[in-house]
């Protein structure tokens, strides 16, 4: 105990220091330090009747905090509310303390419609951190566009979408899908691909932009297998087999939830250890939030391909790991979409104070364009189509049930939520 | 046998009615803002699905723990038709096949499936809210009921349909919406059903299809054939052997239930925005018969605040409590369950009726009216 209490103690202070100074820094690029709510009338910066005081702004968070999204959920409501407690810590936002709201959509649908409207219409928020699942956006999306709320969604998703009234913080699919495709071709030599996933668009989304890469925009590859199974399934010994037969040379799974810890385990129990990399293993659907689940010794030596590992070792996230471990406890994990999630209310912040209100048509239109360097993955940007310039990198699995981060672009990978070519 | 118990209301009925009746018109649209009243409108689709519970659970001893099939099936067919509203080929230019729903070209589908073309029609799309339903439920009762299949084999089947249903749904999302369900409707025949004037209109025009539910079952409760229901829940040989076709009745009962809850699930879509799987499953199907339980599995009117009752409950623990409100919720099924094994309608019957009755026996003629006589 006292082992541990020491350092957090010693680091405390060099914490605050150093997220003073990232805050030192956001401020620097976006507004004026110091911000006073005198300075801002809550007349000018809120004339469209939203949950703005003299000395508070309210917004909402909209997760599955019951109900079988909640194992996933429950990491983005922690990130946001750790990111809320940060901003606030240096004095919120136009001189106003972020208060929020915190709704349950239970891992159903059309409770997360109800409580989107909820929030717009009873608690007029300003803006809502929230959703997870494609199911959940899709439902509570018409309510955003009719009352004009403002949505920062966290997950990486299909594409296929741009909304005005949403901002989203995880990869697009061609973001998160190409860059891997390209490493694992190019270090790797692979050359045959099995596709494999749960039973949904997501899964599918990502799936046939893999199939189009694989086929038309890479040199000699091809794809020998495709194939899916419903959310929850348990029983992939036949895929197995068919793997088995085929030999590809990558299996690229896309299965979610539940569904993974039967998938890793009966692969490995019938013999084809991804560590041994024959065939090899990618991923882009385990984040370390589902090795806990599937355990490290089952997956490890698979990768993974997504924007954000808990392993990155930059300033940024060194500090953001510490603060989310002791706000929320030492054995918590981070994974992509929880990172994704902490930026929601940085990118708001920002939004806000080039804005100089919280309308959500001034928000929005001061959206694109806005940077954030102090996010854990590194430096992000908002673009036109709402969605983030990020890097994407390749993790392999560790029996820690940690990545370790095996390749990053060099450049951040621009969202195309519509890509040509890939229909 | 009284004469009074040949009308088809008797005294007590007329209160239940009436009050249910301002409950519905004029204190909650009264006391509620747009959004609240919104949401009763939802709660108050669940209890067509409750009061089809009463006729089939209640009067005639079939417990169903699959209605949450025919309420989807009620609700997609109206999503269809709105979600074809919905997609023309303006409103879809950004697709590879514009003018057929967002979900198929999704999937890589190029030409909208025959089966979707009748949806084109409101007329046909109503006309399918109702027998789509009917018709299936009438195909399970044919199957079941003519080899006597019932209690609770009845029971875990129609269970079964509800999963089977849902994994047929999520499995042919290029023709369903999978997962997602159908959603972003907007227009019904160039009505904008999102705006709350819309939203408003809508929950009256649900109250008043609620009432229509509600008559037709009380009819059929006051009827010969509602007896004949109890008789067959209580003696089901002694009815076979005087002569009657027990199936026949029994078929009738499930497909007038299912019939309801089609209209409740197409309205449920009118007033939500969307369909999706979650809504027909298991769990809400296991939901509807709860609120069945706690309105009292006895009484029609007791069905629909029972459906009110529990979603409220629901929606305002939920905000109050959102990490502890399903615990909250259980116990209140627990205590209800057990103290009240007649639900609401019980306490009604029990503790008020017998005060209003007398009450109400005052004001008019106090030494002519009788007392209440017991429940016959």
């Amino acid at each position: 105990m006292t082992d541990k209490k020491i350092p957090n103690a010693l680091a405390g202070p060099s914490r605050r220091a150093f997220m003073a100074g990232g805050a030192a820094l956001t401020a620097s690029l976006f507004a004026p330090k110091g911000l006073r709510a005198q300075e801002f009338p809550t007349a000018e910066v809120n004339t469209t009747g939203l949950a703005v005081t003299d000395d508070a702004v309210t917004i909402g968070i909209l997760h599955s905090v019951t109900g079988t999204m909640a194992i996933s959920e429950t990491g983005s409501v922690q990130a946001e509310k750790l990111a809320i407690s940060q901003i606030n810590a240096q004095g919120g936002i136009l001189g106003r303390k972020i208060e929020y709201i915190q709704e349950d959509g239970a891992s159903d649908w059309p409770t997360f419609a109800e409580k989107a409207r909820k929030l717009l219409v009873n608690d007029k928020v300003a803006s809502v951190m929230g959703c997870w699942t494609s199911a959940s956006r899709k439902a509570v999306l018409p309510v955003f566009e009719q009352h004009n709320g403002f949505l920062y969604y966290p997950t990486f998703y299909e594409g296929l979408e741009q909304s005005p009234n949403v901002i989203y913080t995880g990869q697009e699919a061609t973001q998160q899908i190409i860059a891997g495709l390209d490493w694992v071709t190019r270090e790797k030599g692979a050359k045959t691909f099995y596709l494999l996933g749960s039973d949904y668009i997501w899964p599918r989304t990502s799936n046939k932009i893999a199939r189009k890469h694989i086929e038309n925009f890479m040199e000699g590859t091809s794809v020998v297998g495709e194939e899916y199974y419903p959310l929850g399934h348990t029983q992939f010994n036949s895929v197995i087999n068919k793997i088995r037969l085929r030999k590809p040379d990558v299996i690229y799974a896309i299965v979610v939830g539940g569904s993974n810890v039967a998938f890793y385990k009966q692969l490995k129990a019938a013999g084809i250890d991804p560590a041994e990399e024959s065939p090899m293993v990618l991923t882009i659907s385990v984040t370390e939030d589902e090795i806990r689940g599937i355990g490290g010794e089952n997956i490890e030596g698979s990768y993974a391909c997504m924007k954000y590992f808990q392993s990155l070792e930059n300033e940024n996230n060194l500090a953001f790991v510490k603060a989310f471990k002791e706000m929320w406890g030492e054995d918590m994990v981070i994974g992509d979409v929880t990172q994704a999630a902490y930026l929601g209310p940085w990118l708001w912040k920002a939004a806000v104070e080039k804005a100089g209100s919280f309308d959500v048509d001034k928000v929005r239109a001061a959206s694109p364009g806005i940077e954030m360097t102090t996010a854990p993955e590194g430096y992000v940007k908002i673009h036109e189509n709402h969605h983030l310039w990020s890097k994407t990198r390749v993790g392999r699995a560790q029996a820690d049930g940690q990545y370790e981060v095996v390749f990053e672009t060099a450049d951040l990978v621009e969202p195309d939520p519509f890509p040509e070519g890939y229909q | 046998m009284s004469a009074s118990s040949h009308r088809l209301f008797s005294r007590q009925d007329i209160i239940g009615f009436a009050i249910l009746a301002a409950v519905i018109f004029i204190v909650l649209p009264l006391a509620l803002d747009s959004f609240r009243l919104n949401l009763f409108g939802k709660y108050l689709t669940y209890a067509f699905v409750a009061v089809g519970l009463v006729l089939c659970w209640g009067a005639g001893g079939i417990l169903s723990l699959g209605q949450g099939v025919f309420f989807g099936l009620g609700g997609y067919c109206m999503a269809m038709f709105l979600k074809l509203e919905a997609s023309t080929p303006e409103n879809t230019a950004i697709q590879s096949t514009p003018g057929i729903p967002d979900f198929m070209d999704w999937n890589q589908i190029t030409a909208l499936p025959w089966w979707w073309e009748p949806f084109n029609s409101l007329l046909f799309s109503l006309i399918a809210v109702v027998m789509v339903p009917v018709m299936f439920a009438f195909i399970i009762g044919v199957a079941m009921f003519r080899r006597r299949v019932g209690g609770v084999y009845f029971a875990i089947i129609t269970q079964a349909f509800a999963a089977i249903l849902t994994i047929l749904i999520i499995g042919q999302q290029g023709y369903t919406g999978g997962v997602n369900g159908i959603t972003d409707l907007r227009t019904l025949q160039g009505w904008d059903i999102r705006t709350d004037a819309a939203k408003e209109t809508l929950y009256y025009v649900n109250g008043v299809l609620l009432f229509a539910c509600l008559l037709i079952a009380q009819f059929v409760r006051k009827s010969k054939l509602g007896r004949l229901l109890i008789a067959m829940r209580d003696q089901e040989d002694r009815v076979r052997f005087s002569g009657y076709d027990v199936a026949s009745f029994k078929i009738f009962i499930f497909c007038l239930g299912a019939g309801f809850a089609g209209i409740g699930g197409a309205m449920f879509t009118l007033q939500v925005g969307f369909m999706s799987p979650t809504l027909v499953g298991i769990v809400p199907s296991i939901e509807m018969v709860i609120f069945c339980a706690v309105g009292g599995r006895l009484s029609i009117i007791g069905a629909v605040y029972g459906a009110l009752l529990v979603n409220w409950a629901k929606t305002s623990l939920s905000e109050s409590f959102p990490e502890l409100w399903l615990l909250g919720l259980g116990g209140l099924f627990i205590a209800v369950v057990m103290a009240f094994p007649n639900g609401l309608a019980g306490i009604y019957a029990e503790h008020i009726a017998p005060r209003l009755a007398a009450l109400f026996a005052k004001r008019q003629t106090p030494a002519a009216v009788p007392k209440p006589k017991p429940a016959e």
